[in-house]
């Protein structure tokens, strides 16, 4: 016999506020970061999402004023905390720009191969935590492993593993000699199986790909209108990087390509910066075996780079040369100007405007940060998706809260 | 390359250039600024705001103006950059939105107002964004010291028991 049913169905549904408040974060282990994000579900579906941000504001363009150009790299270091020596490259090609100053060609090798590592060193954590937010635990331990052998060249180079404060204005903090070249030789050979393993890791995972093909679409338009830069905007077929069409460093004897995707989702984001892990190898291979020998800092007669240390403490000339550079009455001559200038970050479009007032601190120092201008999308990615794909493209946008909010 | 002769038989000659380095700037009234920035948008194809920003000349020798809000714009074509600069002065620093031409600026500008108190006439969510809500100043006002105002001591403690 049938059973007969109940009227279930509520007649003022139509009527009812149904959608749910979620708040994501700001301690949340898929946030990465510290950041928070209020999300109207209907169901499991996100209707809307607001970021609100500003956790772990510190007030960096603020002491960009009190610091000079050499005190402020260690500032620097910790906006994108993952890929620090990019940030020093970026503030320091500002700072040299601003000054008229051209580095030595040993110190553009030197920065380049460091840039580039740095790129890799992004990109893994990325790829890897991306990863580990849709459930594939493997290929970010592979990742870290890695990206400690990268550490280990940064502390080879600087003294320092996380923020190694290493570039200076017109060079760096010490030279680098043979050990850590066949250190980076010895990196870009243990990296490639590694590179290889991920990929069979992920790229062909069906898993994977249910969780990030077409999710998050963003189209050329919209990347352009919206000043996405960096790995984002080339996913969605922006052909633009820095190192091709500005030429900085020894980007232009070098080769290599832009990696390019049309996708515009989450996968070609992973699918983009995957590659260019193996674009920045080719780069440190070439650069690694063409260091080109001489100076690595500019002329210390010109009064703009600090001595190298064992001159300030075993010579009286080296001791006033390091106290006439950063003595505050003392420093080198800076114009009355103000200029912008940007490198390529792993993240996108990294700029510093710089205004000069005559002294060696900068009058103002800002920032253009890529996380915060990617983070700004993130509402337009997300809606019509579901509450599960909001940790896959917060991971495809790679916001590190430290850049985000100074 | 954009001629600054173009630009000067459209704005007026008030629209002023400098070059510093591989930086070209171009001076406009705050009155036209937003005209100049849509047309150098639809007419010219700087379709990409990089940043904007704006700086304090409040101690800055020889400056004749508070404040500039800086455009940096970028040409995805012919790859050319721009910085569009623009002075204002208290007490009601205000200039137009360019949300509508470029969606980028909204958190752009919500940072300038959140930082330097400049108003951004017609944004559709103008909020601090940095700084919290009870925030009463503009922190990189050249008159707001590095140390603060002390504002910290006058938020609200939860304690344990409250939580």
């Amino acid at each position: 016999m049938p059973l007969e049913l109940a009227e279930t169905s509520d007649p003022g549904a139509a009527d009812q506020e149904y959608l749910w408040t979620l708040n994501f974060g700001p301690q949340h282990p898929a946030t990465h970061t510290t950041l928070r994000l209020v999300l109207t579900l209907d169901g499991e579906n996100v209707v809307d999402a607001a970021p609100h941000i500003g956790y772990l504001h510190s007030g960096f363009e603020k002491l960009g004023e009190y610091l000079d150009f050499n005190q402020y790299v260690t500032i620097v270091d910790r906006m994108n905390y993952i890929s620090p020596i990019a940030n020093e490259l970026s503030w320091h090609h500002t700072v040299e720009k601003l000054l008229g100053i051209e580095i030595t060609p040993r110190c553009k090798y030197v920065r380049t191969i460091l840039g580039e590592l740095m790129r890799i060193h992004d990109h893994l954590l990325n790829v890897g935590a991306v990863a580990l937010d849709l459930g594939a635990f493997t290929a970010f331990l592979y990742a870290f492993t890695q990206r400690e052998r990268i550490y280990d060249i940064a502390e080879y180079a600087s003294g320092q593993r996380f923020h190694s404060s290493y570039t200076r204005v017109g060079g760096v903090l010490f030279d680098v000699n043979n050990d850590w070249a066949e250190k980076v030789r010895q990196f870009v050979e243990g990296f490639k199986p590694v590179h290889a393993e991920l990929h069979r890791l992920l790229t062909r995972n069906r898993i994977f790909i249910d969780r990030t093909k077409g999710i998050g679409v963003l189209t050329a338009e919209d990347a352009i209108n919206m000043s996405v830069t960096g790995p984002l905007a080339r996913a969605s077929g922006v052909v633009r990087d820095l190192r091709k069409d500005e030429p900085y460093l020894a980007y232009p004897d070098l080769d290599f390509k832009i990696v390019c995707a049309r996708g515009g989702d989450c996968y070609s984001r992973y699918v983009v910066r995957m590659q260019e892990m193996q674009e920045s190898l080719k780069i440190i291979e070439q650069a690694v075996e063409n260091i080109p020998a001489g100076p690595i800092n500019v002329d210390a007669v010109t009064d703009i780079t600090l001595p190298a240390k064992p001159a300030v403490y075993r010579s009286i000339e080296g001791l006033i040369q390091h106290f006439e550079v950063l003595m505050p009455n003392r420093g080198y001559p800076v114009p009355l100007d103000e200029g912008y200038g940007a490198t390529e970050s792993p993240n996108g479009e990294l700029g510093f405007y710089i205004v000069g007032d005559g002294t060696t601190r900068a009058y103002r120092a800002r920032t253009r940060p890529p996380s915060f201008i990617h983070f700004a999308i993130f509402p337009h990615l997300i809606r019509g998706h579901t509450l599960s794909d909001v940790v896959a493209v917060l991971g495809s946008l790679n916001i590190i809260a430290a850049e985000l909010d100074r | 390359m954009l001629a600054i002769g173009e630009v000067q038989s459209e704005f007026g000659p008030e629209v002023a250039e400098s070059t510093f380095r591989d930086n070209r700037r171009l001076y406009v009234p705050a009155d036209k600024a937003y005209a100049l920035l849509a047309w150098l948008k639809q007419a010219r194809g700087f379709d990409m705001l990089v940043d904007v920003t704006a700086v304090d000349y409040l101690d800055y020798p020889d400056a004749s103006d508070r404040f500039h809000v800086v455009y940096l714009l970028l040409n995805m074509a012919t790859k050319e950059r721009l910085v569009v600069k623009t002075a204002l002065n208290p007490p009601d620093p205000e200039l137009p939105t360019v949300v509508p031409l470029w969606k980028g600026a909204d958190w752009m500008e919500r940072e300038v107002f959140d930082m330097f108190g400049i108003r951004f006439a017609g944004h559709p969510d103008h909020r601090r964004i940095l700084m919290p809500d009870e925030f009463t100043a503009f922190p990189l006002r050249k008159d707001y010291p590095c140390k603060g105002l002390g504002e910290r001591h006058n938020f609200p403690v939860i304690t344990r028991s409250e939580s």
